[in-house]
């Protein structure tokens, strides 16, 4: 493809804490700390920023921010029609279509989540210790699609993500007789690349699998260990154009090929839909995506030299696997418990951060900001020689994924 | 006076004038799915057209309330107040419905015996006198009606 691409010029994140932590700074001012710092990597300044994307219905409005951060002009403000983290790296790849196509000349992708101050995501919304309506339960008028389609799922108490992702995982445990210890391998894994991070929410806190194998029951076959972080932090990263790119402070990272989206009939995925196809149930639903990505790219599973796969989940990490053609279907389990995701041995290492289990939950753009690192040869857990990483969002979900390459 | 599952304070349904339809017959206890009298697709959630023919042409079809386990979920963590724990969320495959599946809980059941392909049928939970909740329980299960 001759076309020029865009690059990643800058990123930037603030302090990463557990849920709650952070109640001294509000959510879009840790948004604007974020970008600050992701500009100020980059080598460029407030001044020369024209656009700002997000995603997973962010609280944070583009307008207001680009009001707060005294940006000249705003030319391009975005964000993804997708739900919860699926739309991480497509925040990236509309940040990248707009510099492409001068929508904009430099776009900075963010995301700010301060969960005290707003709600627990592992809730699902819910307070189970307020005291019930005295009126009696009754249908509610919907006031959106979404609304809709979750009443097919809310009466049953299908509201916390770590019920509904174990659906398609029992699933998959039921038809590969994947394990509980071979998820296990996933957390520990990375908990341990976790270790070498400083901005690791769980960095001190080493696990084995027999901690794992310990950790209370959430909802079957989901462990505590097997769900990710709740955490508050903000990350962003900057995206330019091949020719501004050129002469800035850092190496560039080329955004060698994005993809976006959901196979036919998918809406929410599991979260609401009970009627994904039989042959997509026990996957990510990255299947499609992925081979759309590798052919943009030109580029097989066997090029990609490490990975930050989205982490809500162990079981989810473990079908996106799959998708992404690492292994064959069904031979996730085995996959990992080869240790193929260990840095610095394993074939393809993997949340070299951390992830959404052990560095932080930022709803994986994190993971983007790692890919960069790792690429600049900046990670904690750094991979000699790497040239292609791919980044994933959230899957079981609609979801998005991007392939970044070291120029 | 139908079994009680589920306190008061679970998640209510929220529908729209698509999905009313279903709510309306689920509070008279029948289980229906949508079924496209173009060309016979069964769906569900409810949708204005067909996603195959794309049809706007469409029926509702009262199947039997059985089905089987496709998948589930033991959750150890409450979502409403004043719930039983553990509980059990599970896909039902239901028969007579050309493949649709609806989400549900599976009640009177110990987790331990749980497993995908376990034959089971509908069991009305009536959370109001307007707002009935189809619950699913292993076959042959004596109890409330």
């Amino acid at each position: 493809m001759s076309r020029p691409r865009a690059q990643i010029v800058g990123v930037g994140e603030t302090r990463y804490a557990r849920w709650g932590r952070i109640g001294d700074v509000t959510e879009h001012a840790l948004a604007c700390q974020a970008i600050q710092r992701a500009v100020a990597d980059a080598g460029l300044s407030l001044d020369d920023v024209d656009g700002l994307a997000s995603f997973a219905d962010d609280r944070n409005e583009a307008v207001f921010l680009a009001a707060e951060l005294g940006l000249p002009a705003l030319r391009f403000a975005n964000m993804v029609w997708m739900p919860g983290g699926g739309g991480g790296c497509a925040a990236v790849s509309n940040a990248a279509m707009a510099v492409e196509t001068d929508q904009a000349e430099v776009v900075v992708v963010y995301r700010s989540l301060c969960q005290g101050q707003f709600f627990r995501f592992g809730t699902g919304g819910m307070d189970a210790s307020a005291p019930a309506d005295p009126r009696p339960p009754t249908l509610q008028q919907a006031s959106s699609l979404l609304l809709a389609s979750m009443g097919f799922a809310m009466p049953y108490g299908l509201l916390m993500a770590a019920a509904a992702y174990a659906l398609p995982t029992r699933r998959h445990m039921h038809l590969y007789g994947t394990t509980s210890e071979q998820l296990g391998r996933i957390a520990v894994t990375f908990r341990e690349h976790a270790s070498r991070n400083p901005r690791a929410v769980m960095g001190g806190r080493p696990m084995t699998l027999a901690d794992h194998q310990a950790s209370p029951m959430i909802a079957d076959p989901h462990r505590l260990f097997d769900c990710c972080l709740e955490s508050d932090g903000a990350c962003a990263v900057v995206v330019t154009t091949q020719e501004r790119a050129r002469d800035l402070a850092k190496r560039p990272v080329e955004i060698l090929a994005s993809e976006q989206g959901a196979p036919k009939g998918y809406a929410f995925g599991p979260f609401t839909n009970a009627n994904i196809a039989d042959e997509l149930y026990a996957t990510g639903g990255c299947e499609e995506l992925a081979g759309r990505l590798y052919g943009k790219a030109g580029l097989g599973p066997r090029d990609v030299d490490v990975a930050q796969i989205y982490d809500h989940f162990t079981g989810c990490v473990l079908m996106q696997l799959e998708d992404y053609g690492f292994c064959k279907r069904g031979e996730g389990g085995p996959f990992v418990e080869g240790g193929a995701l260990s840095w610095p041995d394993g074939s393809l290492p993997t949340n070299t951060h951390g992830g959404s289990l052990s560095e932080a939950y930022i709803h994986g753009l994190n993971h983007v900001v790692e890919g960069v690192r790792l690429l600049r040869g900046e990670s904690t857990c750094p991979v000699e020689g790497a040239e292609v990483c791919l980044v994933t969002s959230a899957a079981c979900v609609p979801s998005s994924a991007v392939l970044l390459g070291r120029r | 006076m139908s079994a009680r599952f589920f306190p008061d304070s679970m998640p209510l349904p929220f529908a729209d004038a698509i999905t009313l339809p279903w709510w309306q017959a689920a509070s008279e206890h029948r289980l229906v799915v949508q079924r496209c009298t173009s060309c016979e697709h069964t769906r569900l959630p409810p949708a204005p057209i067909c996603p195959e023919c794309r049809s706007a042409d469409s029926a509702w079809k009262e199947v039997s309330g059985r089905g089987e386990v496709y998948t589930y979920t033991v959750v150890h963590r409450p979502i409403a107040a004043g719930q039983q724990l553990p509980y059990v969320i599970a896909v039902i495959a239901l028969e007579e419905a050309g493949g649709v599946r609806v989400i549900s809980n599976l009640v009177d059941v110990e987790p331990d015996q749980l497993e995908i392909g376990m034959p089971v049928e509908v069991v009305w939970e009536d959370m109001s006198a307007d707002l009935a909740i189809p619950r699913f329980r292993p076959t042959g299960r004596q109890g409330a009606p």
